[in-house]
């Protein structure tokens, strides 16, 4: 019998047969279904981690030396973190002599951040970044300026009282007026706006576009820091080769200034995108390590369950299967029909699997933060199992009534 | 008769059941020879072995001991595979119980021979259209036995034997299961195919029935007790 001939038979019975069909691929639903909703979100953050997050926070092929890391991964105990605080802070000649020793190119910028509200004419935006800054930290950052213009050195080393703003900051405080040449006050100092930095979107839902950025030397730097201290000295170079010189480079000159002996640990963090990325490959590797498991429990039994209906399907049809053999159907004809009819069930429910998977990781996309991506592969593999645990189920109910003595069957009654 | 023209050739043919401790010869060595477009009834009571005969005729099963050859094939010896082919090229059954599947279409049931035959799906419509206009159901292709009359479903069944135009065309009580008007029915139908040149064999214990064969023959306790023209012939 025709492949196609025999699947079409298949989907009458299934059809004949709904809720038995129904309850019989609950196994192979789930177990698909899963696969789909949990590979799209893992890959989804996997897209986000590589693409926003590391990229975004804290860029490619730079890395960032500050008190200690920014971004913590892995278990910080409070020892640790009691460590960390009697650290000495970076201080501005630590971050000049650190820029002196690194000999590949590179371009560098000084970062200190604090909260703070800002003000034009009575309307008020809490909680905002305020970051003070040098000029080359917009290129690091790779924060296109929309409008005006970024500050210059001349600001920077003058401590201009100059700000370049988020998007989503720009309309709060001046509701669709052009921000350009406003003037904002920060702790009652006042600012003049110059440049509006492009949409940044956001990151696990929290705004990227809320951010006020002045010069590093800017009366901000009172709030932000005690007197001669930066938050991080940003370092980006060319290339990863280029990275690891300056890393080590700025490590030396660190450890020279702190006059750390060899077995001392460093008394600063160098940061850069890899630890992070590194942390998540390992959070991705454990969920991808658990997903076959789950996902194979819930296929076994999907496979039980679909074995017992066609062996079910095998007795209540015999007087079928013997009238089929007296016709001359042979015993393949008869495995190969009940195999397809096991297979079929089996991806039917892999399929229904597929788009509740693939509207699940829609919903999760639509309603959470969390983006979900859908993994091609996933698709595949989920109907490839499907349909797979559906013939190995098949297999010794299809045998069986391959091997039925057709004058016996034919006695049956149905 | 030349040997071109005889359809089956039995020798010593004989089939034992074992069960538990006995052995059962439900056939004690026949011998019988059927020629091409000859209309046999095999008679006799129950447990002399018409059934088993039927069985091993239509290839169902397999002798213990002797030689079956079907237009002109020894088939005593083949695998279930091979028998399985054979009925589907040169036997068409017809049931008491019809044996039709019930939620299938007169049409598909009529297909199905031919599924397994590999034909191709156009020209099997085709056949099993004609076949089914050949037994006066041109127009009930598309119903289910449930909306068939009994003899409109043994019909389905006649026209499912002829589909594969088979060398003989065997059935087991085909009237069995209807009542005595549409009995007649079908054996004028059985008739009609016969003088179209078709090998009948028909198994039965109803003499009235046999009547319609133009030859007889009877078995008792696994052996041809009687083998006689009938007065149609």
């Amino acid at each position: 019998m025709p492949l196609f001939e025999a699947v079409r038979l298949a989907l009458q019975t299934i059809w004949t047969n709904k809720m038995k069909t129904a309850f019989s691929v609950i196994g192979v639903f789930i177990g698909v279904t899963f696969l789909i909703a949990v590979v799209s979100i893992v890959e989804g953050m996997n897209n986000y981690m590589v693409d926003r997050f590391a990229g975004t926070l804290l860029g490619i092929n730079t890395f960032h030396l500050r008190r200690f890391p920014n971004f913590q991964t892995g278990e910080v105990t409070p020892e640790m973190w009691r460590s960390w605080v009697r650290r000495p802070r970076i201080r501005y000649e630590d971050a000049d002599a650190v820029e002196a020793a690194i000999t590949v190119p590179h371009i560098a910028a000084w970062e200190s951040t604090a909260r703070a509200e800002l003000e034009y004419r009575g309307r008020i935006a809490r909680d905002i970044e305020v970051t003070a800054a040098t000029e080359r930290y917009f290129e690091i950052k790779d924060l296109p300026i929309e409008a005006g213009r970024p500050f210059s050195a001349q600001e920077v080393k003058a401590g201009a009282p100059v700000l370049v703003i988020g998007w989503e900051l720009g309309e709060r405080l001046f509701e669709g007026r052009d921000p350009l040449g406003r003037e904002v006050k920060i702790r009652g100092i006042p600012y003049r706006v110059i440049g509006v930095v492009e949409k940044q979107g956001n990151l696990f839902g929290i705004s990227l576009d809320k951010f006020a950025i002045t010069t590093a030397h800017a009366p901000a730097k009172r709030f932000v820091n005690p007197p001669g201290v930066v938050d991080a000295l940003i370092v980006k170079t060319g290339s990863q080769e280029e990275l690891d010189v300056a890393i080590t480079q700025a490590e030396a000159a660190m450890r020279t200034r702190r006059q750390l002996r060899p077995a001392e640990e460093n008394s600063f963090a160098i940061e850069t995108a890899d630890a992070v990325l590194d942390f998540w490959a390992k959070i991705n590797r454990v969920l991808m390590m658990a997903l076959p498991g789950l996902v194979s429990i819930s296929l076994v039994v999907g496979g039980i369950v679909i074995m017992n209906i066609m062996l079910m399907a095998v007795s209540e049809r015999t007087r079928e299967i013997g009238i089929r053999k007296s016709l001359g159907a042979r015993r393949r004809d008869i495995l190969s029909q009940f195999l397809v009819e096991s297979s079929t069930i089996s991806a039917v429910g892999a399929s229904i699997g597929v788009g509740v998977g693939l509207a699940a990781a829609a919903i999760v996309n639509a309603t959470t933060p969390l983006p979900a991506a859908v993994a091609p592969w996933s698709i595949a593999v989920g109907v490839g199992l499907g349909a797979g645990v559906g013939i190995i189920a098949g297999i010794y109910p299809a045998s069986r009534a391959a091997r039925l003595d057709p004058i016996a069957s034919m006695r049956q009654e149905t | 008769m030349s040997p071109t023209d005889t359809i089956i050739r039995v020798r010593g043919l004989t089939r034992e059941y074992r069960m538990a401790s006995e052995t059962i010869q439900a056939l004690a060595g026949v011998d019988l020879e059927i020629a091409k477009n000859e209309y046999v009834a095999i008679m006799g009571p129950s447990g002399s072995g018409k059934s088993t005969m039927m069985n091993v005729i239509g290839c169902l099963d397999t002798p213990t001991a002797g030689e079956y050859w079907l237009n002109g094939v020894e088939v005593s010896r083949m695998t279930d595979d091979e028998l399985a082919q054979v009925r589907n090229r040169e036997i068409g059954f017809v049931f008491q119980t019809f044996n039709l599947l019930p939620r299938a279409s007169a049409m598909h049931n009529v297909e199905l021979p031919l599924i397994y035959a590999g034909t191709r799906a156009a020209d099997r419509r085709e056949r099993a259209g004609r076949a089914l206009e050949r037994v006066g159901l041109g127009d009930r292709m598309h119903h289910k036995p449930n909306e068939l009359s009994g003899g409109q479903r043994q019909r389905v069944a006649i026209a499912r034997a002829l589909v594969n135009d088979p060398s003989i065309l065997l059935a087991d009580e085909p009237t069995g299961n209807l009542d005595s008007t549409t009995s007649e029915e079908i054996m004028a139908v059985f008739a009609d195919l016969h003088r179209q040149g078709q090998t009948v064999i028909m198994v039965t214990h109803e003499a009235d029935i046999a009547a319609h064969a133009h030859r007889v023959v009877t078995l008792r306790d696994g052996c041809v007790f009687s083998d006689m023209l009938g007065q149609a012939a």
